[in-house]
């Protein structure tokens, strides 16, 4: 607990949010991390599907898949569900 | 309190259920959710017909469970709906989690309890056990005394949930088959005049993740999260603002009560607490709903034989007028709480540990016993009324109190 925490009477009731979930870092909670070998990889994105902290996203830029660390939470479903199996989940 | 107009109202033969679902018909509800208890089913029939028949635009969801019911409820609200459901019993029971979710989402939903005993052995007469059960799930509790309260208090708790400074949901309590399933004359009020008294639903501005200030409610325009986790660092606050609403509600409760009365003509005490023939008093009964109505013919009788007895009824049980109970019974000597649930291994009823409480703080202190009674819709008599008087003056007279919790009508 911070001393910028809020008090009670500064913030909107039952728990409505004030900031946007993207500024709550969570990626340090993680103690696998997603390796990806992209010989393997066909770019099907499941991964980007079955992410459930939408950490893998579409870089049309590049026309590839990036991992956001800062949300990544080492889950490994991206592993369990790549077909080809192009992720594998390493320890840190 | 002074009276100064009073609207055309008409005469209808209505049970407790009936005044229920009359009132809520009249309130402009947009949703309704809801799955069949006895004794509460009277109610939920009456609105799928109102509903069928096409007599209200309200759309009326029937679910696989009370905890869906509350779910349904709690979902509708959020979107700024005005929502009404009802349940006893078991079903109250079932409801127990989402009526926590509720009342932390802030969702202004009316309920009404055709209150009722617990299982096991099963029982679907009345007493308090189940909504006394939830005296801590941060709903605002009104228990009524006869079928003409049921009806203006319903009518009254969508204004007091829907409150801006209070933004909470509302459970109005109806003794099991006493109110629920007895026929009493309602003096009713028109439809024009109720709609006019509840208004639409008023919605606070909150601050959203965007940075916007936007009513509260859920619109795909202006988004926002409602209820989301909250961690160590931040649940605390959340629960101390729902404490804040909660008394906010004891004064809205007041406000709305005193305004619906001089529409009505029908004040029941301040709206927290009605006091019955206190002013002198010596020996004093408290007790919630139905059992005032015997209590007060009871007290008729003892004052016409010159004894200063005098009745306290609680109507608000939550927010619990501490301050007022005292103030109300500042004259008064002995007094005997009437409890209809148990707290097992606590020492009497839920009513009684916080009327003994209040009275703490009390300079006068008077003597506290606990009557419990009328578990599982056991019948309550007037003589035995009357007992708890002649206890309470065997109490001043020995200046002694042999036992703090009785039970009324009880066989050994």
């Amino acid at each position: 607990m911070s001393s910028k925490d809020k008090g009670w009477k500064e913030i909107s009731p039952a728990g409505v949010c004030w900031k946007s979930s993207k500024t709550y870092l969570t990626g340090d909670w993680k103690s696998f991390t997603p390796e990806r070998d992209v010989k393997k990889c066909t770019k099907c994105l499941l991964c980007t599907i079955y992410c459930p902290d939408c950490a893998i996203l579409w870089n049309a830029e590049k026309g590839d898949i990036e991992f956001d660390m800062n949300f990544c939470k080492g889950c490994g479903i991206c592993a369990n569900e790549c077909p080809t199996k192009a992720i594998v989940m390493k320890t840190e | 309190m002074l009276v100064k107009s009073v609207v055309k109202q008409e005469t209808h033969a209505l049970n407790g259920d009936e005044a229920v679902a009359l009132a809520v018909k009249q309130s402009d509800v947009d949703v309704i959710a809801a799955y069949p208890i006895t004794p509460q089913t009277i109610i939920v029939e009456k609105l799928s017909e109102y509903v069928a028949n096409n007599e209200i635009e309200t759309e009326y969801v029937c679910t696989e469970s009370e905890h869906s019911a509350m779910a349904a409820c709690l979902a509708a609200s959020a979107t700024g709906a005005r929502v009404f459901t009802a349940t006893a019993s078991a079903g109250l029971a079932l409801m127990h989690e989402m009526l926590f979710v509720t009342s932390g989402c802030r969702a202004p939903v009316v309920m009404a309890v055709a209150n009722r005993a617990l299982s096991a052995p099963l029982n679907i007469h009345g007493d308090h056990s189940d909504a006394m059960a939830e005296r801590d799930s941060g709903w605002i509790q009104i228990y009524a005394e006869n079928a003409q309260e049921v009806y203006d208090s319903v009518i009254q708790a969508f204004r007091i949930a829907e409150h801006l400074d209070v933004q909470l949901p509302v459970m109005v309590g109806l003794d099991g088959f006493t109110l629920s399933h007895t026929l009493e004359n309602v003096q009713t009020l028109s439809d024009e005049t109720v709609k006019d008294f509840v208004k639409t639903r008023q919605f606070p501005m909150v601050l959203t993740h965007e940075g916007k200030t936007v009513p509260f409610k859920l619109d795909p325009d202006t988004p926002l999260t409602i209820g989301p986790v909250a961690l160590p660092n931040y649940y605390f606050e959340f629960k101390r603002q729902q404490e804040e609403a909660m008394k906010n509600a004891m004064t809205v409760i007041q406000q709305i009560h005193d305004e619906y009365a001089q529409l009505t003509g029908r004040a029941y005490g301040d709206g927290l607490l009605e006091q019955y023939k206190l002013g002198d008093v010596e020996i004093a009964v408290i007790c919630v709903g139905s059992t005032a109505g015997t209590a007060k013919a009871v007290i008729d009788e003892l004052r016409n034989s010159g004894v200063k007895a005098g009745l306290l009824r609680i109507r608000t049980y939550r927010p619990f007028p501490a301050e007022a109970i005292v103030k109300a019974l500042r004259k008064a000597k002995a007094v005997a709480v009437m409890d209809r649930s148990m707290s097992f291994g606590g020492r009497g009823g839920a009513v009684f540990h916080e009327v003994r409480h209040a009275l703490y703080d009390s300079a006068t202190r008077p003597y506290v016993v606990n009557y419990i009674y009328g578990l599982g819709g056991r019948d309550t008599s007037p003589i035995q009324i009357k007992k708890i008087f002649d206890d309470l003056q065997k109490i001043l007279q020995t200046k002694h109190v042999e036992d703090l919790v009785h039970y009324i009508g009880l066989r050994e």
